[in-house]
C-alpha cells in the first residue's frame, strides 16, 4: 500500500468514528424507567406486527385478545398463580445471582423438589392424613432442592469449578431421575404420573384453588426482600458478589457464604417444585417445571435481582405468555407462538440495558464531512 | 459382529448432531462467547432447512441435489440470522451472555415448533409431523460401499453430513491451532484486552466465531431432521441434544478433534440401553450417563487445574475497551 | 537542532465520566530522541500515551504523524503508523508461548509460519542480548521475562515510535542498565522513544527531553541537559515542594507488633517474603520502602490474616502490664483460668487467687479494676483469619492499596461501606444501618468528603474522597495497629496532607502505624523509621531523621548477595 492509499484509508476511518460510546455515570431513576418502557413498547409493537402478519387481524383486537387471555373472566386466578410460580423460582435463583454465582440449574433443582414431593405423595397419599403428608412433602422437597444446589456450590467454593456448566448439567441428571421414577411408578409407560397415583396433594386453602401457593409466594417475596436488603446474610451476599477480595479483607468466609447461599437457592427451588407438584398440578413429568427455571434467570436479571422489581418482570412475561397463548387459540396458531413473543420481548429488554449503561455520542462535525 | 456394527453405526448417527453442535460451540466459546442459545439455533437451523426444502418440494421440477443445496443454504441462513441476534445483543450491546443465550433458546425452540406446527397444518396432515421424504432420502443417500458387510455398515453406511461433521471438526482444529486467524481468535477468548492491544479486531472476531459456530451447529439440527429422521419433522423432536452438545464441549476440553470421539461416545451412551437386555426403567439411568460423565470431566479438570485444559479465560464476559 | 517531527499532538483532551484525564495537550516528538513523560500518579501520562497507542480515542484534538492528521482508533491503527506501546500491566496471553504472543495481531499477508517467526525472534534476541526461550509459556515466566516478550513484540513489528509505560518499576538495576542500552541503540537507529516515568534519576540518565504533565495538562517540555531535578520537580508538582509534615517526637514507644522470620510463597511458586523480621512500635510511624512488587502487599496482607504463610510468627503485644483486666477482652472463664496460672496481681502487688470465690465477687473485682495483669499480653496472629483477629480483640486496621477492589465496595454507598467492619455487631439477624450512617456522616463532615449524599456509591467519588472514606473508616475503631499501603497514591496535594495529618494523629494517640509509600521524600518526612524491602527481603532499616534518599535508593535496588553483608556491616 502506498502512502496516498494509506492516507485515504485513514480518512475513511475518521469518517466512521462518528459514533462514539462511553460509559454512563449517572442516570436518573426516571430515565431508566423511560428507556425500559420504550423498549417494551417497541417490542409490543413488533409482536403486534408479527401477529397481524400471521392472523390478518387488526392490531387493536390483537392487544385486546392478549389482555383478555391474561386478565379476562376466569383467567385472572390462573394468571396470578402462574405469576406466583414463576416468581417463586425467580426468587430462588436471586440470592445466588446477587453473589454472582450463575446458577442456571433452577430447573433441575425445582424438578428434584417436585420429584421428592411426588415420591412422598406416591407412597403415602393414602396412608397419611393431610396434616402429616403435606409437611413431609415439603421437607423432602426442600432437602432435595438443597442437595441439588449444594453440590455445585461446594465444588465452586473449593476448586472454582465453573458453576454455569455444572448446574446446567445437573438439570439433565434431574430430568432423567424423573423419567426413572415415572418408569418405576407407572408400569404403563406413561410420560406423566397424575392424581390417580399421587392423590390430591395440598388441600385448597379456604376452598380456593391455588390460593395456598399464591399466599406462600407473596409472603416469600416480602421475606426474601428483607433478607437480601436488611439481613446480615444478605449484606454478606452482596459483598461477596461485588468483590471477593473485599469480603476476605473484612473476614467474611467466602466459601461458607457461597455454600450457604446456594443451599438457600436450592431450598427455594425445591419449594417451587413442591408448590407445582403438590399444590397445583398433582402430576409429575419431566416437563413439570416447563422451562420456568430458565425463564426465572431472565426474570431475576431483568428485575435487577430485586424481589419487588421481579414481580413486575415476572408479570410482564406471564402476561406475554398467556396473552400469546390466547392469540394462538383464537386465531388457530401453534402453541409455540408464545415462545416467539416472549423471545422478542426478552431481546428488547436485554438490549435496552445497553442504553442505560452507556451513552452514545454522535460526532456531528465528522458526520457532516461525509 | 452384526449387532456391534449396527450399534456402532447408530452411535455415530446419534453422535453426529452432537458433533455439529459441539464443534460450533467450541469455535464460539474460543472467542469468549458462551452461547447458551445453541440449542435454539439448532432448532432454527433445522426448521429453516425444512422450510426451504418444503417449498422446493412443492415445485414441479424436483431435483434431489438441488433440494439438498436449498435445504443446506436455508439452514445456514436461518442459523446465521439467529446467531446475529445473539452477536448484536452480547457483542455490540454487551448484554449478559447467559441471559441472552437462554432467551435465544426459548425463541429458537418456539420458532422451530411454531413454523414446524404451521407447516404441518398447511399440509392438513393427519399425523403430527411433516414428511419431506424426497429431500430426506437425498440427505441419507449412501455410496455403494455401504454394502460391504459389517465393514461397510460401520464406516460407509451414512449420508454425507456424517463425514461433513468429521471434516468440519478436523478443519476447526486446524483453523484454531495452525492458522493466524485461529491464533487471533483464541487470543480474543483468552484475553480480549490483550488481543485488542495487539491490533486484533475483537468485535469482528467474536462476530465471526459466533456466526460460524452457530451455522455449524445449525447443520446439526438439519442433519437430525433430514438424515437421522429421514426427512421427518416432529415438534420437540430434537429434544435436549443441544444441551448435550454444550456438555461435549466441556468433555472434549474445548478441542474440536476430541469432540469427534466424545460425540460418538455420548451417542453410544444415548442408545446403549437398546442393546442391553435391561428393564425399561433403567433407560433413563443410561441416558443420564452423558451428563454425569461431563460433570466428572468438569470436576477433574477444575481440581487438577491444568492450565492447558481450562475454559477460555474470558468465557462469558463482554468486552468494552474503555472500561476502567 | 533541526530534527524531523515524528508525531505531534494538538489540543488533545479526554475525560472519563466526570474525571478530566487530559486537557488540551500539545506535544511534539522528534525522530531519534528519547522523550520522558514525567508526572505524578494521576497526572494523565498513561491516558495520553494510550491515545497515541489507540487504546483510547480522544474527545477532542488531533494527532499528526509525519505532518498528516491521523485517526488512531485502535491499536491496529497505531501499528500501521509504526507506533508500539509497552504497557505497565503486561498484555500477554498466559496460555500462549512467547512467539505466539509476539506474532499476535500481525497481518502481513504472508503465510502463517510459527517456526519462521521463532527464527526471527531468535535473531532479535541475539542482536540485543535478550535471554528468552521463544517456546516458553507465559504462565511459566518471571516478570522480567514477560517484559522482554513485550519489548520483543514491539521490536518484531519494527515500530518507529516506542512508548514504554514505567518500564523500570519491575526490573533489577542490571536489567535497567541493559534496557537503557537497548533504548540508546534504537535512538541511534533513528527511532523515537517515549518513556513514562516518575523517577527523576532515570529521566536525567536516559532522556534527551522531558515533557511534564500535571493534572492532565502539559506544563512544558525542556531539554534534559538544560534542566535539573529540582526544576523538574517544581514543574511536576506546581510549586516547590517543601514537605512540611509535622513530625512529632516518638513518645513512650513500646513494642506492639513483632514479625519474626516470615516466609511466603505465592501461587506461582515464587518466594515473595523471604525471612522478614521487624518490630512495629506504638507511637511511631514505620515506613516501608521498596520498588513496586518487593513484597509490600504480601507483607501487609500476611499481618492482616489474608496471606497464607510458609513459616514465621506474627505476635501482637497488648500493653497490659499493671493494667486492670476487663471483660472487654476476656470472659469470666478466661479470667479464672488466667488467675489460676498466676497471671494477675492486686494493686498492692499480692498475687490474685480466685479459687473459692463466687462468680459475683469475681465480676465485681474485675469491674472495679482491682485485678491487674503481671505482664503485657502476648498473642499470636499467625494463621488467624481477619475475623479471628477481631475476635481476639486486636484492633488492627488496614488501608489496602486496592481501595475499591479490597478496602471498599465500589457499588455500595457510603453507609454500607462503613458497615463492612461493623455489620456483625449485635445478635440480630438484621443489620442496623443507624450506627454506620452516623459514622459516615461524621467522616464526611470531619474529613470534608465531597459527595452528593450518604447514599452515593463510592465508585462515583473522586480518588481523594474515596481514600478519605476508607481511611476514615479504618481509624474510626481507634486501632492499635494501623497499616496503610500507598494511602496518598493518586491524591492531590491537599488530600495527601490530610492523610499525613491523620496518620500523625494516630501516632500521637499511641497507635503503631505502618506506612507503605513510594515517594521517598514523603517517607523521609513522615516516618520515624524506614524498613526497606528488596525482592521480598529486608535490605535495611534506617532512621528516617538521619537517612538520605540515596541511602534508601541504594537499599531498594540491592542485589541479593550484597544485601546480607551490607546489613550486617550496618549493624
Amino acid at each position: 500500500m502506498n502512502k496516498e492509499e494509506k492516507a485515504v484509508n485513514s480518512e475513511k476511518k475518521q469518517r466512521l468514528q462518528w459514533i462514539h460510546i462511553t460509559k454512563r455515570d449517572n442516570i436518573t431513576f426516571w430515565q431508566g424507567i423511560l428507556i425500559r418502557a420504550i423498549a417494551i413498547l417497541a417490542a409490543l409493537v413488533l409482536c403486534a406486527i408479527i401477529t397481524v402478519i400471521f392472523t390478518g387481524a387488526n392490531p387493536i383486537s390483537v392487544y385486546a385478545t392478549m389482555i383478555k387471555g391474561a386478565f379476562g373472566k376466569g383467567r385472572l386466578l390462573v394468571t396470578i398463580h402462574s405469576l406466583a410460580i414463576l416468581l417463586c423460582i425467580s426468587l430462588a435463583v436471586t440470592p445466588a445471582f446477587r453473589m454472582r454465582f450463575w446458577n442456571i440449574g433452577a430447573e433441575g433443582q425445582a424438578l428434584v423438589g417436585g420429584l421428592a414431593t411426588a415420591i412422598v405423595m406416591y407412597n403415602f397419599h393414602d396412608k397419611l392424613p393431610a396434616g402429616a403428608l403435606v409437611p413431609l412433602m415439603l421437607v423432602s422437597a426442600l432437602l432435595a432442592g438443597a442437595a441439588w444446589g449444594i453440590i455445585p456450590a461446594i465444588f465452586k467454593a473449593q476448586w472454582r469449578t465453573n458453576e454455569t456448566l455444572f448446574t446446567l448439567m445437573m438439570n439433565y441428571v434431574a430430568i432423567q431421575l424423573v423419567k426413572y421414577f415415572l418408569k418405576v411408578a407407572d408400569k404403563t409407560g406413561s410420560n406423566t404420573v397424575g392424581p390417580s397415583l399421587l392423590g390430591d396433594g395440598i388441600p385448597n386453602l379456604f376452598g380456593v384453588q391455588y390460593l395456598f401457593n399464591i399466599v406462600v409466594v407473596a409472603v416469600l417475596t416480602g421475606l426474601l426482600y428483607i433478607y437480601l436488603r436488611y439481613s446480615k446474610h444478605g449484606y454478606e451476599i452482596s459483598v461477596v458478589g461485588e468483590s471477593e477480595n473485599t469480603a476476605r479483607y473484612v473476614g467474611i468466609n467466602v466459601k461458607k457464604v457461597i455454600v450457604r447461599t446456594m443451599i438457600l437457592s436450592g431450598l427455594l427451588c425445591g419449594l417451587t417444585g413442591f408448590l407445582i407438584v403438590g399444590g397445583a398440578a398433582h402430576t409429575i413429568s419431566e416437563n413439570s417445571i416447563g422451562g420456568q427455571g430458565f425463564t426465572a434467570i431472565m426474570v431475576s436479571w431483568l428485575g435487577k435481582f430485586n424481589p419487588l422489581y421481579m414481580v413486575l418482570t415476572a408479570l410482564l412475561l406471564v402476561f406475554m405468555g398467556r396473552g400469546a397463548d390466547e392469540i394462538s387459540t383464537i386465531f388457530g396458531l401453534t402453541k409455540s407462538f408464545s415462545d416467539i413473543m416472549t423471545g422478542i420481548i426478552l431481546f428488547f429488554i436485554i438490549g435496552c440495558e445497553f442504553f442505560i449503561r452507556y451513552k452514545i455520542h454522535i460526532n456531528r462535525r465528522k458526520k457532516e464531512e461525509v | 459382529m452384526g449387532t456391534f456394527a449396527a450399534f456402532f453405526s447408530r452411535a455415530i448417527m446419534q453422535g453426529t448432531p452432537l458433533l455439529f453442535g459441539a464443534v460450533g460451540e467450541i469455535i464460539t466459546e474460543k472467542s469468549g462467547n458462551l452461547n447458551l442459545g445453541i440449542p435454539g439455533i439448532m432448532y432454527i437451523g433445522a426448521i429453516s432447512g425444512v422450510i426451504g426444502a418444503f417449498f422446493y418440494e412443492q415445485s414441479d421440477y424436483y431435483i434431489p441435489a438441488i433440494g439438498v443445496v436449498i435445504a443446506l443454504l436455508s439452514c445456514l441462513l436461518g442459523s446465521l440470522l439467529a446467531s446475529l441476534i445473539y452477536c448484536f445483543l452480547t457483542i455490540t450491546l454487551r448484554a449478559n451472555q447467559n441471559v441472552t443465550g437462554l432467551a435465544l433458546t426459548t425463541f429458537g425452540v418456539g420458532f422451530g415448533n411454531f413454523f414446524g406446527g404451521s407447516l404441518i397444518k398447511v399440509t392438513k396432515s393427519e399425523v403430527p409431523y411433516l414428511s419431506l421424504a424426497e429431500t430426506g432420502s437425498a440427505f441419507s443417500a449412501t455410496t455403494p460401499l455401504a454394502g460391504l458387510g459389517w465393514f461397510g455398515k460401520m464406516f460407509f453406511s451414512y449420508g454425507f453430513m456424517v463425514y461433513l461433521a468429521i471434516l468440519l471438526a478436523v478443519l476447526a482444529s486446524i483453523f484454531l491451532n495452525r492458522t493466524r486467524a485461529g491464533l487471533h481468535l483464541r487470543a480474543v477468548g483468552e484475553n480480549p484486552a490483550t488481543a485488542d492491544a495487539a491490533g486484533i479486531n475483537v468485535t469482528k472476531h467474536k462476530y465471526f466465531a459466533t456466526c460460524a459456530g452457530g451455522m455449524i451447529a445449525g447443520l446439526g439440527g438439519l442433519y437430525f431432521v433430514m438424515d437421522y429422521m429421514g426427512g421427518i419433522w416432529a415438534n420437540d423432536g430434537f429434544g435436549d441434544r443441544g444441551w448435550l452438545a454444550i456438555a461435549i464441549v466441556i468433555f472434549a476440553l474445548w478441542k474440536p478433534v476430541l469432540a469427534i470421539p466424545a460425540s460418538y461416545l455420548f451417542g453410544a451412551l444415548y442408545i446403549l440401553f437398546n442393546y442391553l437386555s435391561l428393564p425399561m426403567s433403567m433407560i433413563p439411568i443410561f441416558q443420564m450417563l452423558p451428563y454425569v460423565v461431563t460433570i466428572l470431566a468438569l470436576l477433574i479438570t477444575s481440581i487438577r487445574n491444568n492450565r492447558e485444559k481450562q475454559p477460555p479465560a474470558a468465557l462469558g464476559l463482554s468486552y468494552f475497551r474503555e472500561d476502567r | 537542532m533541526n530534527k524531523q517531527v515524528a508525531i505531534e499532538l494538538k489540543g488533545i483532551s479526554k475525560h472519563f465520566g466526570s474525571i478530566q484525564a487530559n486537557r488540551n495537550v500539545d506535544l511534539t516528538v522528534y525522530r531519534g530522541e528519547i522523550l520522558s513523560i514525567l508526572g505524578e500518579n494521576g497526572s494523565g501520562k498513561t491516558t495520553l500515551m494510550n491515545m497515541i497507542a489507540g487504546i483510547y480515542y480522544p474527545d477532542a484534538g488531533e494527532i499528526f504523524i509525519d505532518g498528516k492528521p491521523v485517526a488512531i482508533q485502535s491499536p491496529k491503527d497505531a501499528f500501521d503508523h509504526k507506533i508500539g506501546m509497552i504497557h505497565q500491566h503486561f498484555k500477554l496471553i498466559d496460555v500462549f508461548n512467547a512467539t505466539e504472543n509476539i506474532v499476535l495481531g500481525i497481518e502481513d499477508g504472508g503465510k502463517y509460519n510459527l517456526a519462521k517467526a521463532e527464527e526471527a525472534v531468535r535473531e532479535i534476541t541475539e542482536k540485543y542480548g535478550f535471554e528468552i526461550n521463544p517456546q516458553k509459556k507465559i504462565y511459566d515466566m518471571a516478570v522480567s521475562e514477560k517484559q522482554t516478550v513485550e519489548i520483543l513484540k514491539v521490536l518484531y513489528r519494527g515500530a518507529d515510535i516506542l512508548i514504554l509505560d514505567e518500564p523500570t518499576a519491575v526490573l533489577t538495576p542490571q536489567e535497567i542498565k541493559k534496557l537503557f542500552n537497548v533504548l540508546r541503540a534504537m535512538r541511534a537507529d533513528g527511532k523515537s522513544i517515549i518513556i513514562i516515568t516518575h523517577k527523576l534519576n532515570e529521566v536525567m540518565e536516559i532522556s534527551d527531553r522531558v515533557a511534564v504533565l500535571r493534572k492532565g495538562e502539559h506544563i512544558g517540555t525542556v531539554e534534559t541537559k538544560d534542566t535539573t531535578e529540582q526544576q523538574l520537580t517544581e514543574m511536576m508538582v506546581g510549586r516547590k515542594i517543601v514537605l512540611n509534615i509535622d513530625r512529632t517526637q516518638v513518645e513512650n514507644p513500646a513494642d506492639r507488633l513483632l514479625v519474626v522470620d516470615l516466609n511466603c510463597t505465592n501461587q506461582e511458586g515464587a518466594k515473595v517474603l523471604d525471612h522478614i523480621s521487624f518490630t512495629a512500635r506504638s507511637g511511631e510511624i514505620l515506613g516501608i520502602a521498596g520498588i513496586a512488587g518487593s513484597g509490600q502487599r504480601e507483607l501487609l496482607e500476611a499481618i492482616a490474616g489474608l496471606q497464607p504463610l510458609d513459616s514465621g510468627e506474627i505476635v501482637f503485644i497488648r500493653p497490659k502490664k499493671n493494667l486492670p483486666v476487663s471483660f472487654y477482652h476476656k470472659t469470666l472463664k478466661e479470667v479464672k483460668h488466667l488467675a489460676a496460672e498466676g497471671k494477675f496481681h492486686y494493686e498492692d502487688g499480692t498475687p490474685v487467687d480466685l479459687s473459692g470465690k463466687k462468680n459475683g465477687e469475681i465480676k465485681k473485682l474485675v469491674n472495679d479494676g482491682k485485678i491487674l495483669f503481671n505482664e503485657d499480653e502476648v498473642m499470636s496472629l499467625r494463621d488467624k483469619t481477619p475475623l479471628q483477629i477481631r475476635e481476639l480483640g486486636v484492633r488492627l486496621s488496614f488501608v489496602p492499596e486496592d481501595r475499591l477492589g479490597m478496602g471498599l465496595v465500589g457499588n455500595m454507598d457510603l453507609i454500607d461501606n462503613m458497615m463492612l467492619r461493623s455489620y456483625r455487631k449485635g445478635n440480630s439477624i438484621l443489620v442496623n444501618r443507624k450506627p454506620p450512617e452516623t459514622l459516615a456522616d461524621q467522616i464526611v463532615k470531619s474529613l470534608e468528603v465531597v459527595t452528593p449524599d450518604l447514599h452515593t456509591p463510592v465508585r462515583k467519588l473522586s480518588g481523594g474522597n474515596v481514600q478519605k472514606v476508607l481511611v476514615g473508616r479504618e481509624i474510626s475503631s481507634a486501632p492499635k495497629v494501623l497499616m496503610a499501603a500507598y494511602p496518598v497514591r493518586g491524591l492531590d496535594i491537599n488530600s495527601s496532607y490530610l492523610i499525613y495529618n491523620l496518620l500523625n494523629k494516630q501516632k500521637e494517640d499511641g497507635t503503631a502505624v505502618i506506612f507503605v509509600g513510594e515517594d521517598l521524600d514523603v517517607l523521609l518526612g513522615l516516618c520515624d523509621r524506614i524498613l526497606v524491602l528488596c525482592g521480598g527481603k529486608v535490605s535495611g532499616v534506617v532512621d528516617a531523621r538521619s537517612a538520605t534518599k540515596e541511602e534508601i535508593g541504594l537499599l531498594m535496588t540491592k542485589s541479593k548477595q550484597t544485601t546480607e553483608q551490607e546489613v550486617s556491616a550496618h549493624e
